[in-house]
C-alpha cells in the first residue's frame, strides 16, 4: 500500500489523467459545436475509431506522428461528411444514422485490421514530449502536466481559441442560432446547412484526432474497438458543459483521472478485479449526470433538420 | 428472405393493392440488395469472393440442416430483445441499454437456475428464473428512466453508460460470487442440459424461440392494439400533447423503460436456460446493437420484426462459420448490418421525395 501515495505513484497518476482526458477533449469540444449547431452527433464514436485507425495506419507506415494524427483528422472528416450529407443537407434521422455510422466504422476498422495484421499488433514507439522550460522541471506537477506530446498543449489551447469563437465572432453567433432558432438564421441571409455542415465536418476533424492521439500515444497500438465508449464519453462531457468550452476540459480532465486509475490501481497492485476497475469511469459520469443532470441544457432545435418553410 | 413471392401476390390482387405491396417489398428488398452489393464491393477489395461468401453464409445458416437449427435457435433472445426495442421505439424512448440489461439478465438466470432445481420442480425453477431475469433488467434501466422522466436527461447516452457498466458488472458476478467452485474455468454453475427449456421435437431447436415469437407478437399487439399501447405512441409522437391530453408522462416513461428492460433481460435469460446452460466470463454476445437496425428495418412493426431477425440471425450463424472456414471476421456482419441501415434511410428519403413530387 505504500506505493500508493509515493511521488511516482501521483506524477504517474496524474500524467495519465492527461494521456487519457486529451481524446475526451476533443471529442467533447467537437461535439460541443455540432450540439451547439443543433446537430445531435452519435456518429462520432465511429468518427473516432476510423481517426484511430488511419492515424495508426499512417504513422506506423510513414513513422511519422504528425502524419498520423494528420491522417486521422481527415478520416474523421471523411466520416463526417457522410454524416453532413445525410443529416444536415438531407435531413434523415440523426440517431439511426449515427447509430448505423459508429455500427459500420467499428466493424469496418475491426476488419481491416484484421486483413492487414491478421493476429499481431504491431506498436508504434514512445511518442515524442515537448517539455515545457522551467515549469517541467517542478516536481510532480512538472512530470504530470507539463512533459507531454505537443499536441496535448494544443488541445488545451483549442478550448480557449473555442471560446473566442462563440463568443466573439460571427460565425460563433451563427452556429448557436444554427441550434437555437434555425429559422431566424435562415431569415438573415445565413445559409443554415452551411452553418451545421461546417459544425459537423470540424467535429469529425477533432474526433478523428481524438482517435489518432488515443490510439498513437495514449495506447500506442491500434486494436479493434479501441475507443471504447470515448466518443460517448465526449458526448457526455458536450451536455453537462452546456455551451462552455472550459467546462468541457474540466470534465475531461474528471474523467481522465479515473480512466487513468483504473491502469495505476493494477500497477499499483492493489487487490481489486480489473473489471470493477473498468467501471470507475462510467460509475463517474452517472454520479455526474445525477447530480448535474437537471441543469444540462441543450439548444431548442436539437435533432431535428431544418427545412425552410416548415414548422 | 420472401423476394420470389412479389411478382405472385402482386398478380393475383387488384393492381393497386398489389402495387402498393410491392413497392412497400421493393422498399424493404432493395435497400437489403443495395447494402449486400456495397458490402460485397468491401469484401472484393479484402481479397474475398462476395458471391463464395454469401453463398457460404446462405448455405450455413439457412440451408443445411444443422445451421438452419441453430439459427432458428439464435432467433429467441434477439426477439425478445426486438420486443423490447419495438416498445421503447414506439414510444419515443432510445433505449440503446439493451446488451447491459440482457447481460445482467443472462447471469441472474445462470445463478439462479442451477440452484433453484434443486429445491423444486424444473419448470417453477425456470418460471422463477425468468421472472428474476427481468427484475434485474428492470433495476438495471431504472436510473436512466428516472433521469428521463424527472430531469429530461437524453436517455440515448445514460443507457449506453448503463451497458458499459452494466457488461463489467456481469463479468465481474461471474468470476467474484456465482463462480461454479467445481471447475477451475471461471463460470457460473452449469444448468444441466435435461433442465433447460425443451426442444422442439425430434430437432436441436429451443422451444425458447416460440417464447421470443410469443413477446414480439404480444408486444406488437399491445401497442397498437390497446389503450396502454395508444397512450405510449402518444408520448412517442408528441410528449408535450400527451400532457395535455391528461397521461401522466414521467410514469409512462418509467413503465417504458421497464418493459423494454425486462424484455432485454428475458432475452438474457432465455439463452442461458435454453442454449448456454451458463455464463463463461467475459461472454458478450452483444446482440443487442445489431437488432436494432433490424426493428428500424421492420419500421416497428412486430410481424416484420420476425423477418429480419431471421435474417440477422442467418448472417450470424453463417458469419460465425465463415469466420473460421473463409477466414473473414465476424466484424464483416456489423458493417453489413450498418450498410443496410444507412441505405434504408437513404431510400426512405428518395423514395419520399419522388411520392410528394408526382403529388404535387
Amino acid at each position: 500500500m505504500t506505493g500508493l501515495f509515493s511521488e511516482i505513484f501521483l506524477s504517474a497518476l496524474l500524467f495519465g489523467a492527461v494521456t487519457a482526458a486529451v481524446p475526451l477533449l476533443l471529442a467533447g469540444l467537437g461535439e460541443q459545436m455540432s450540439e451547439k449547431a443543433g446537430v445531435l452527433n452519435i456518429g462520432i464514436e465511429g468518427m473516432m475509431i476510423a481517426g484511430a485507425y488511419v492515424g495508426f495506419l499512417a504513422a506506423f507506415s510513414s513513422e511519422s506522428l504528425w502524419l498520423g494524427f494528420l491522417c486521422g483528422a481527415l478520416a474523421g472528416i471523411a466520416v463526417a461528411a457522410i454524416m453532413a450529407l445525410l443529416c444536415v443537407r438531407l435531413g434523415l434521422n440523426q440517431i439511426v444514422i449515427g447509430i448505423g455510422l459508429t455500427l459500420g466504422m467499428e466493424g469496418l476498422t475491426a476488419l481491416l485490421h484484421h486483413v492487414q495484421f491478421s493476429r499481431t499488433y504491431p506498436r508504434l514507439p514512445a511518442a515524442d514530449i515537448t517539455p515545457i522550460p522551467l515549469l517541467a522541471d517542478i516536481p510532480v506537477i512538472g512530470k504530470a502536466f507539463f512533459q507531454h506530446n505537443l499536441l496535448v498543449y494544443l488541445a488545451v489551447l483549442l478550448v480557449f481559441v473555442m471560446g473566442y469563437i462563440y463568443r466573439r465572432t460571427q460565425f460563433g453567433l451563427n452556429l448557436q442560432a444554427a441550434g437555437d432558432k434555425p429559422a431566424a438564421l435562415d431569415i438573415t441571409g445565413v445559409d443554415v446547412v452551411t452553418t451545421r455542415t461546417a459544425a459537423v465536418l470540424t467535429t469529425g476533424a477533432l474526433a478523428g484526432l481524438g482517435g489518432a492521439y488515443l490510439a498513437n500515444v495514449g495506447a500506442g497500438i491500434f486494436v479493434p474497438f479501441v475507443t471504447n465508449g470515448a466518443g460517448f464519453l465526449g458526448i457526455v462531457l458536450a451536455m453537462l458543459a452546456r455551451g462552455r468550452p472550459l467546462w468541457v476540459l474540466f470534465g475531461a480532465l474528471l474523467f481522465g483521472v479515473s480512466l487513468s486509475l483504473t491502469t495505476a490501481l493494477q500497477v499499483a497492485g492493489i487487490n481489486i478485479p480489473t473489471d470493477i476497475i473498468q467501471m470507475i469511469p462510467f460509475l463517474a459520469v452517472m454520479v455526474m449526470l445525477v447530480v448535474f443532470g437537471r441543469r444540462s441544457s441543450l439548444p431548442a432545435a436539437l435533432g431535428l433538420p431544418y427545412v425552410r418553410g416548415a414548422r | 428472405m420472401s423476394v420470389d413471392t412479389a411478382p405472385m401476390t402482386s398478380g393475383t390482387a387488384a393492381p393497386a393493392v398489389g402495387r402498393a405491396v410491392f413497392h412497400r417489398l421493393l422498399l424493404t428488398v432493395g435497400p437489403i440488395v443495395i447494402a449486400l452489393t456495397i458490402a460485397g464491393l468491401i469484401l472484393l477489395a479484402v481479397g474475398v469472393n462476395p458471391l463464395t461468401y454469401y453463398g457460404y453464409v446462405i448455405d450455413r445458416g439457412l440451408l443445411s440442416p444443422t445451421g438452419v437449427q441453430q439459427t432458428l435457435t439464435r432467433m429467441a433472445p434477439m426477439l425478445f430483445l426486438a420486443a423490447g426495442l419495438i416498445v421503447a421505439f414506439r414510444a419515443g424512448i432510445w433505449n440503446l441499454g439493451g446488451d447491459g440489461q440482457f447481460l445482467l439478465g443472462a447471469v441472474t438466470a445462470a445463478a439462479s437456475a442451477p440452484l433453484l432445481v434443486m429445491v423444486m420442480p424444473v419448470w417453477l425453477a425456470l418460471v422463477i428464473a425468468f421472472v428474476l431475469a427481468a427484475l434485474v433488467g428492470m433495476v438495471w434501466s431504472l436510473l436512466p428512466a428516472l433521469l428521463r422522466a424527472y430531469y429530461g436527461v437524453n436517455e440515448i447516452i445514460t443507457t449506453l453508460m448503463m451497458t458499459f457498466l452494466g457488461v463489467s458488472l456481469a463479468n465481474a458476478m461471474v468470476k467474484l460470487v456465482f463462480l461454479d467452485p467445481g471447475t477451475t474455468v471461471p463460470q457460473t454453475r452449469t444448468l444441466a442440459v435435461e433442465d433447460r427449456l425443451p426442444r422442439l421435437f425430434d430437432t436441436t431447436i429451443s422451444s425458447g424461440l416460440i417464447l421470443g415469437l410469443v413477446a414480439v407478437v404480444a408486444v406488437h399487439l399491445v401497442m397498437t392494439r390497446t389503450a396502454f399501447g395508444l397512450r405510449l405512441r402518444v408520448v412517442g409522437a408528441n410528449p408535450r400533447a400527451a400532457v395535455h391530453a391528461g397521461l401522466n408522462v414521467p410514469h409512462l416513461t418509467i413503465a417504458v423503460f421497464a418493459l423494454s428492460a425486462a424484455l432485454a433481460g428475458l432475452g438474457g435469460a432465455v439463452d442461458i436456460l435454453g442454449v448456454q446452460g451458463n455464463v463463461r466470463a467475459d461472454w458478450n454476445p452483444a446482440y443487442g446493437l445489431l437488432v436494432i437496425p433490424m426493428v428500424f428495418l421492420a419500421r416497428l412493426n412486430g410481424f416484420a420484426t420476425i423477418g429480419f431477425v431471421l435474417l440477422l440471425s442467418v448472417l450470424s450463424i453463417g458469419g460465425e462459420s465463415a469466420a473460421r472456414r473463409i477466414g473473414v471476421p465476424n466484424h464483416f456482419t456489423l458493417v453489413l448490418i450498418a450498410t443496410v441501415l444507412i441505405v434504408l434511410a437513404i431510400v426512405e428519403y428518395v423514395d419520399s421525395r419522388y411520392l410528394s413530387a408526382r403529388r404535387s
